[in-house]
């Protein structure tokens, strides 16, 4: 444990990539099987304890510290793993655990996962008393699931596959066939053994990522070499069918980053299983489709991150891909052809299928970028028909592109609709977690509207990314200086109509919602400018909002407080 | 006669009618006393001012010699009276020549601590526990997830990643007063002879403490056009320093930093330092409960940090404390914090 302790303390700090790579690859190096194994599940994610949560962890430190206190700390640290172990009374204090051993990484993943539920909080609390206050928090990082040291799970496969000098992709398309700690993979990549083939079915292929585009951009690239198609307001999915040797028909979906959500769409998965004339992988959009209508990226919401996948759910919001591209088909691997030649093959495919479920997203046909201009600004009119709520900019794929894994230079373009922008007030403010514990980063803004005393402002959302480090400071600052009012953790501004601050705040589109008192949600709010210059009273007024709600949708405001 | 009259809250700071002064008052006053020699606490512009001898020879080194209308210096434990009210200066610990300030009147005593810590220090006089009725203390790192490691270990750290990185400059943010001294005394403590460099905003202190009789063995300025060839080397500048272009030039450098303020991650990572040392020369949370009750104080003043955690300890404890919310304090560290150019 203090070795892989010491490994997430070193990688917490150090930002630079490649460091991270060296950090990462000496340890898988130099530290023996199981404890590297699980040291790789850990840093892709691949650990859960079903018995072990924040909860458990919450529980042990009430019991030792005063609760006043403890709230005080986390609200000051932002991270409770941090703050508890940095709060843990040393075990003379406690007079448990003399000289205990410290535990290692496979004790604790093996005695997380045999440990009965009532056994744990002692187990915890041993362990607890034998670290160290880095190995305390590293262990109650692994455990409450969350590391966040800045490694993705693709660079410690990255740095896993160092060790054999392999592509990391060969290593990411293993990946779902192994449980850790992995020791046949290390066998293979330290050339002690055969790659271990065979092992899974139907593999995730990393998907092809595009690079935002401007107008100024545009004007470089040559329209000819390009297809254009929508940008599909939904979520990235890959399907792969496959026939095991037995005859077995076999689907799974798997998001962007590899994960296996074949689970979450049973209805899917049935429609496909049923899709004789598909063997290979498609990448496309996952999306919910009503009467024929690709629905909003809130509807959409609805329907993601359930816990029970009910038939009543299924019925109300059908998940249906709209494919934009053909990794494979047959024993066939189509990635190194040109986009051109994946799309006729992809048209082909789409057009033997017969569920109805998967369609084909259609091209977007321009000759000059003028016209394309044109069909980003009004994709009703450019094709897009009544889907055009859904549709939340264009695609830019080279013709020739092949498919290469990651987000290569020069081959997709995303081109976004332009952010709707709004000028509201700041109303509270809170301290922020992670990279922005301890500043006062996370703000509530309202909009004016006619109350019963006149105009009032109130609060339509919350946001806490957007701004610079410096503008950060002084946000933190005008927060500490103008200060009204403490509930708790939340400080209330200054917000008249003379004295106050004005946020322009960008967001992609708003939704009604009866959890907000005005009545609605803005989606992705982040601040894009602090407006030192403005006076609140010139902010914007609510009605604005209320005039952006797709079809069908009002505004419930309610009355009285949140 | 209560401690409220003996000492009030006013705009400028605390400040002791009866005597008519103001104590490290933050704006101009008449007659100031002053803890210590933190920008924070030791403003110029003052009429008359009374401190250690060491406190006003670090103001004027910083403000020049014309930074008040007189000044009085003053022993440690030697008592000055000023009308009804005696004024002791007691070491506080926090930095070379920082006092508690002991006030007695009408048989009340009252205890101004400044800042403080309770460590060692090569580098100042040791705090002084001091029985009294009102303890006014700092709170600036006044959370219990503020336990201040070992500062040897800490050093170690540094020295470790000398011997692992013997090609790389390692840059050590430390606020010019006070604890870049002791980070140099530990260092020479460790047994590291080697010559350590200095940032030019370092050597006007650096060599005052110098006369002042701290011995800090071999230091020297870090000469234009020569930070290519400091591989290797310790080099002090101020916490600012290390995101500027200034600290580029030097081979592949590590940012180190020196502060209480790096126990918690997230602050390290924002200031996008490697190599975080948990140094303080303030007092951590266990320091600022045992000291209150040492100093058998049934009232406790909290004037600026976390001050809710620890008057909520202190309440538990069954004494009576009241924040001051005093602002304008506790920028030692703060200001540290506010020169660094923001990390990407």
């Amino acid at each position: 444990m203090n070795d892989f302790a010491e490994l997430l303390d070193r990688l917490a700090f150090e930002p630079r990539r490649n460091a991270k790579l060296r950090l990462m690859e000496d340890f898988f190096r130099t530290t023996p099987d199981p404890e590297r194994g699980y040291a790789l599940a850990a840093l892709t994610g691949g650990l859960s304890f079903r018995n072990a949560k924040p909860g458990l962890v919450r529980a042990l430190i009430a019991e030792r510290t005063d609760p006043v206190l403890f709230a005080l700390s986390y609200d000051y640290v932002g991270d409770l793993s941090e703050t508890v172990a940095l709060m843990w009374p040393p075990p003379s204090q406690a007079g448990t655990g003399h000289n205990a051993p410290p535990p290692r990484l496979a004790d604790v993943v093996e005695g997380l996962s045999m440990a009965a539920k009532t056994e744990l909080p002692g187990l915890l609390a041993r362990w607890l008393d034998a670290l160290d206050e880095t190995g305390r928090w590293a262990l109650l990082k692994l455990i409450t699931g969350a590391l966040r040291i800045g490694v993705s799970a693709r660079l410690a496969k990255t740095a896993v596959a160092g060790l054999g000098r392999v592509d990391p992709n060969a290593v990411e398309e293993l990946w779902h066939g192994l449980t850790p700690p992995y020791e046949p993979l290390f066998a293979w990549l330290e050339g002690r053994a055969d790659r271990p083939e065979g092992l899974v079915v139907a593999p995730f292929r990393p998907p092809m990522l595009s690079h935002p585009l401007d107008e100024e951009e545009l004007s470089r690239l040559d329209p000819a070499e390009f297809c254009a198609e929508w940008k599909w307001d939904g979520i990235r999915i890959e399907a792969v069918r496959e026939l095991t040797p037995e005859g077995r028909r076999i689907v799974r979906l798997y998001s962007r980053t590899g994960e296996d959500i074949t689970g979450s769409f049973p209805d899917l998965c049935e429609a496909l299983i049923a899709e004789n004339a598909f063997v290979g992988a498609l990448d496309g959009e996952l999306l919910v489709l009503r009467g024929g209508r690709v629905e909003s990226f809130n509807v959409l919401q609805q329907r993601l991150n359930r816990k029970a996948i009910t038939p009543r759910l299924m019925q109300e919001f059908p998940a249906h891909i709209r494919a934009y591209d053909l990794l494979g088909e047959g024993e066939e691997d189509l990635r190194p052809l040109p986009f051109a030649e994946r799309r006729r093959r992809l048209e082909a495919l789409v057009a033997r299928l017969a569920g109805g479920r998967v369609d084909l997203s259609p091209l977007v046909p321009f000759v000059s970028w003028e016209e394309l201009v044109a069909a980003r600004a009004r994709p009703g009119e450019a094709g897009a028909g009544i889907d055009a709520e859904a549709v939340e900019g264009v695609m830019l794929k080279r013709r020739d592109s092949p498919y290469v894994p990651g987000r290569p230079k020069g081959l997709w373009y995303k081109w976004k609709h332009d952010p709707h922008l709004v000028d509201a007030v700041l109303m509270y403010a809170q301290r922020g977690h992670g990279k922005r514990s301890s500043y006062y980063s996370d703000y509530t803004f309202g909009l004016w509207r006619s109350g019963p005393e006149g105009e009032e402002l109130v609060p339509v959302g919350k946001a806490y990314f957007g701004f610079t480090d410096e503008e950060l400071k002084e946000l933190d600052r005008f927060v500490r200086r103008e200060t009204v009012n403490r509930f708790g953790p939340v400080r209330e501004v200054v917000h008249t109509g003379e004295r106050g601050l004005v946020l322009e705040v960008a967001f992609e589109g708003v939704q009604q919602s009866t959890r907000h008192k005005s009545g609605v949600a803005m989606r992705f709010p982040r601040i894009s400018r602090i407006r030192w210059d403005k006076p609140p009273r010139e902010a914007d007024r609510l009605d604005y909002l209320a005039g952006l709600l797709p079809r069908g949708e009002t505004m419930k405001t309610r009355a009285g407080k949140t | 006669m209560q401690a409220r009259d003996i000492l009030s809250l006013t705009p400028a700071g605390l400040y002791c009618p009866l005597a008519d002064v103001h104590i490290d008052p933050l704006r101009p006053v008449p007659r100031a006393l002053i803890t210590h020699g933190h920008s924070d606490h030791a403003r110029a512009g003052h009429g008359a001012v009374l401190a250690t001898a060491q406190t006003l020879a670090i103001m004027a080194a910083r403000y020049g010699e014309g930074f008040c209308g007189t000044a009085q210096a003053v022993r440690y434990g030697e008592a000055v009276t000023l009308g009804p009210v005696r004024v002791t200066f007691l070491p506080a610990g926090h930095v070379l020549g920082s006092a508690q300030i002991l006030i007695e009147a009408n048989g009340l005593r009252i205890v101004i601590s400044g800042d403080y810590k309770r460590v060692g220090d090569p580098t100042c006089a040791p705090f002084e526990p001091v029985r009294c009725d009102v303890f006014i203390t700092e709170a600036t790192f006044g959370l219990p997830v503020f336990r201040h490691p070992d500062v040897v270990g800490e050093i170690d750290k540094l020295l470790h990643s000398l011997t692992l990185f013997p090609e790389r400059a390692h840059l050590l943010g430390a606020y010019p007063l006070g604890k870049a001294q002791r980070l140099i005394a530990l260092l020479r403590q460790r047994g590291y002879d080697r010559p350590v460099y200095l940032h030019g905003a370092m050597e006007r202190l650096m060599q005052l403490y110098g006369e002042l009789g701290i011995a800090l063995g071999d230091l020297r300025k870090v000469e234009p056009g020569s930070r290519e060839s400091l591989g290797g080397a310790v080099v002090l500048c101020p916490p600012g320093a290390l995101q500027d272009l200034w600290a580029r030039r030097f081979p592949d450098p590590v940012a180190a930093f020196a502060s209480g303020w790096m126990r918690v991650r997230a602050r390290a990572r924002q200031r996008g330092v490697e190599l975080p040392l948990v140094v303080s020369d303030h007092a951590g949370w266990d320091e600022l409960c045992a000291t209150i009750r040492e100093t058998g104080a049934g009232e406790v003043w909290v004037t600026h940090g976390e001050e809710e955690a620890l008057v909520h300890w202190c309440t538990r404890e069954g004494l009576a404390a009241r924040p001051l919310n005093m602002l304008g304090y506790g920028d030692d560290e703060a200001e540290a914090e506010a020169v660094a150019e923001p990390s990407a």
